[in-house]
């Protein structure tokens, strides 16, 4: 398809494009902080249903370990399941390779050092730390830093800066290369990667000396286009038909790229904020729901005719579960951005299974669509294990759906109680029930993963045994689902 | 504009992301810029109301005082309190409380005046450590409301105090005990003992009765 539309060149051939060990690579250290983030999710909610079997143990610390859980699920697997993604899509959209190779290994390092600093610094930091006066007098914390999605130790903020801005380079030489019109993923790609530089430049320093934030902002800013650009990259190859609309796409594409970054304030809804900017992100919010109709009304339209695919394709599967589940926190967004309900659920656990619902629930699944439809073209081998492939599947899709379910109506409790002037035991003690479903849910989640790991192992091995018998031959640059 | 790569990356970019931080950032900053920020130190030297409850923490633990502390100071205090505050953030306590009471859900009668943005204005908050989730209560109007020695026991292991609480035990706050806590456990008390210290109507206390439950009687 791709050879047909740009024509072929010399250099246009998959192995000149595309650096697969470093695919593979990104990949595998996606899935190995996933597990990670897992463990911490898992100490966590066992810690609220008081079966924690590691309590009062420093270096075990639940309320750091918590902040692990979110940064290692944030830049250990969702980033670098992307730049994997990215490292496979963007040679292959632009018929260019990335600029450097070196440099894209030498991304790679940094960035392992970089999410792997962060958690051993937020966990033995402080103890560390604590150890002598003269540690203690430093001017800057070894542990957690106190922004939210930002919680990168200030003496890592540096090093995570450059990485991204030389990934950033790094995928912008082959656009920049590209003649004539760009493709709509290549559009969101653009957009994802001046935000993210100045995203987390301003995140992570600016509360740090001048004003208080979030680095929620990365959410929007880095992930979401970054998702969209690669859906809009592989659902019409894997569909084989091209995305309905070009219009929509377009109205999409600018839609969001205006009203994301407005939006980002509602995070600071109630609070002693100056009002307007408030406003702006009620609105911002509300529109940009709106925006994203139309960008999943283009997705459905295109599947429209292709339904069998959904049961037979299953990266098609999890792309559209992930746009459904997106589709939900959409609306979950309308809601909470609105100053009656907004107030209500505020602090509450609706925020907490809104954020795994989207995280796990739509990035995520979106992310292990792509590895369950590239791992076999990678290591040219098909899954050992179809019935696996489902399983991994439908634990994921049902245990985030319950725990975000679970969570929703536990956020209705807790609000409620709260705003009646309940006793806060009440509020504790009710939300037990809810907890405890969330900490089934994971469990269910957490075995998911683990038959997918399992799959993993057995299809690399017979991909080795393979690979042995030069089997090079008959890949083109083609792809078909 | 609307599909080339100039118009992608100044336009949607740059320009977008700019208008962004300027209408949602620079504005704000703008409207608070005549604000003074206080630094630790005129907090120390200032709050008569917190320096009381320092005096109390070597009054009750004047070996572990002395020997972490020394004697109770306008320096010590400012020594106590960055350090209670880095480990506040450094130990996750923002993720389960938030120090941000709002004029919406009764949140002023549970725990006292709303939040204004003056008292962000100071070395202590930056960043302010609002919070995102209450799984424990709100702490901006903490301080006065628990003698030290509840938060010591508290912070050791809080179910002594709190039945059913699922916050985690601290022990690494301490030399053993609870009535032995160790430099970080004493700073920990004073920051929590500060906030909302610095309100005229300090200490607050709930104004509601709450409702007994049959266990409790």
């Amino acid at each position: 398809m791709i050879d047909t539309l740009f024509g072929p060149s010399d250099d246009a051939r998959h192995e000149n494009l595309v650096d697969e060990p470093l695919v593979v690579a990104y990949f595998v250290a996606a899935l190995g902080f996933l597990l990670v983030s897992m463990l911490a999710g898992m100490l966590m909610t066992l810690q609220l249903v008081s079966w924690n079997p590691l309590q009062g143990i420093e270096l075990a610390s639940v309320g750091r370990w918590r902040m692990v859980h979110t940064n290692t699920i944030a830049y250990g697997f969702l980033a670098n399941a992307f730049l994997g993604a990215l490292h496979w899509s963007i040679p292959r959209l632009t018929l260019r390779p990335v600029l450097n190779r070196r440099l894209s290994r030498i991304v790679f390092v940094v960035w392992q050092v970089v999410v792997g600093a962060t958690a051993v610094g937020i966990v033995v930091g402080p103890t560390l730390q604590a150890m002598s006066r003269d540690l203690e007098s430093l001017p800057f914390s070894f542990g957690a830093q106190g922004v939210e999605w930002g919680e990168t130790p200030t003496w890592i903020d540096p090093l995570a800066l450059a990485g991204l801005l030389l990934a950033a380079i790094n995928f912008m030489a082959p656009i920049a290369r590209t003649k004539g019109a760009l493709y709509v993923a290549l559009w969101y790609f653009v957009a994802a990667f001046v935000w993210t530089t100045l995203t987390y430049a301003t995140g992570a320093l600016l509360p740090q000396v001048w004003l208080s934030g979030s680095a929620g902002p990365v959410v929007g800013l880095f992930f979401a286009p970054l998702a969209w650009g690669l859906m809009y990259y592989f659902v019409p190859i894997l569909l084989g038909k091209p995305i309905w609309s070009h219009a929509l796409a377009l109205v999409g594409f600018w839609g969001l790229v205006l009203l994301y970054p407005l939006a980002g304030v509602y995070h600071f809804l109630v609070g002693p904020f100056p009002v307007l900017p408030r406003g702006g992100a009620m609105l911002a919010t509300v529109a940009v729901e709106m925006v994203v109709v139309t960008v999943i009304v283009n997705f459905f339209a295109t599947i429209r005719g292709s339904g069998r695919q959904l049961v037979t394709n299953l990266p098609i599967r999890w792309f559209y579960a992930g746009t459904v589940f997106y589709a939900l926190t959409c609306l979950q967004r309308v809601v909470q951005a609105t100053p009656t309900f907004g107030a209500m659920i505020q602090f509450s656990d609706w925020g907490v299974g809104h954020a795994h619902l989207l995280t796990f629930g739509v990035f995520g699944m979106w992310l292990l669509g792509i590895m369950t439809y590239l791992f076999p073209r990678l290591w040219r081998t098909e899954w050992t294990s179809r019935k696996l492939c489902e399983w991994h599947f439908w634990l994921s899709a049902s245990s985030v759906f319950v725990m975000a379910a679970d969570l929703a109506l536990a956020g209705l409790f807790q609000g409620n109680v709260w705003a009646s002037l309940g006793p806060w035991d009440v509020s504790v003690d009710g939300s037990m029930p809810f907890w405890r479903v969330r900490a089934i849910a994971g469990l269910f989640l957490l075995a998911g993963q683990l038959c997918f790991f399992y799959n993993l192992v057995r299809t690399w091995r017979a991909s080795r045994g393979r690979r042995s018998a030069a089997t090079d031959k008959g890949l083109d640059g083609n792809v078909q689902g | 504009m609307f599909k080339d790569k100039s118009g992608l990356l100044l336009v949607a970019g740059l320009g977008f992301f700019v208008l962004a931080v300027l209408s949602s950032v620079l504005l704000g900053a703008l409207m608070v810029r005549a604000r003074p920020e206080a630094t630790v130190e005129q907090i120390a030297e200032q709050n008569s109301n917190l320096m009381y409850q320092f005096e109390d923490l070597a009054y009750r633990y004047p070996d572990q005082f002395a020997r972490y502390f020394g004697t109770p100071s306008t320096e010590t205090l400012a020594e106590a309190l960055r350090l209670g505050r880095r480990v506040y953030v450094s130990e996750g306590c923002w993720h389960c409380h938030s120090q941000l009471v709002r004029p919406v859900a009764r949140d002023e009668e549970r725990w006292g005046p709303a939040s204004t943005a003056g008292e962000y204005q100071n070395e202590l908050q930056r960043p302010a450590m609002f919070g995102t989730r209450r799984i424990g209560p709100d702490l901006s109007r903490e301080g006065g409301r628990h003698g030290n020695d509840w938060h010591a026991v508290h912070f050791f292991r809080p179910t002594l105090v709190s039945t059913g609480s699922p916050m985690p035990n601290y022990p690494w706050l301490f030399d053993g005990a609870p009535d032995r806590p160790n430099r970080r456990g004493l700073a920990l008390i004073t920051y929590v003992q500060w906030l909302g210290s610095w309100l005229e109507s300090y200490p607050y206390y709930e104004a509601h009765e709450p409702i007994r439950r049959p266990e409790q009687e």
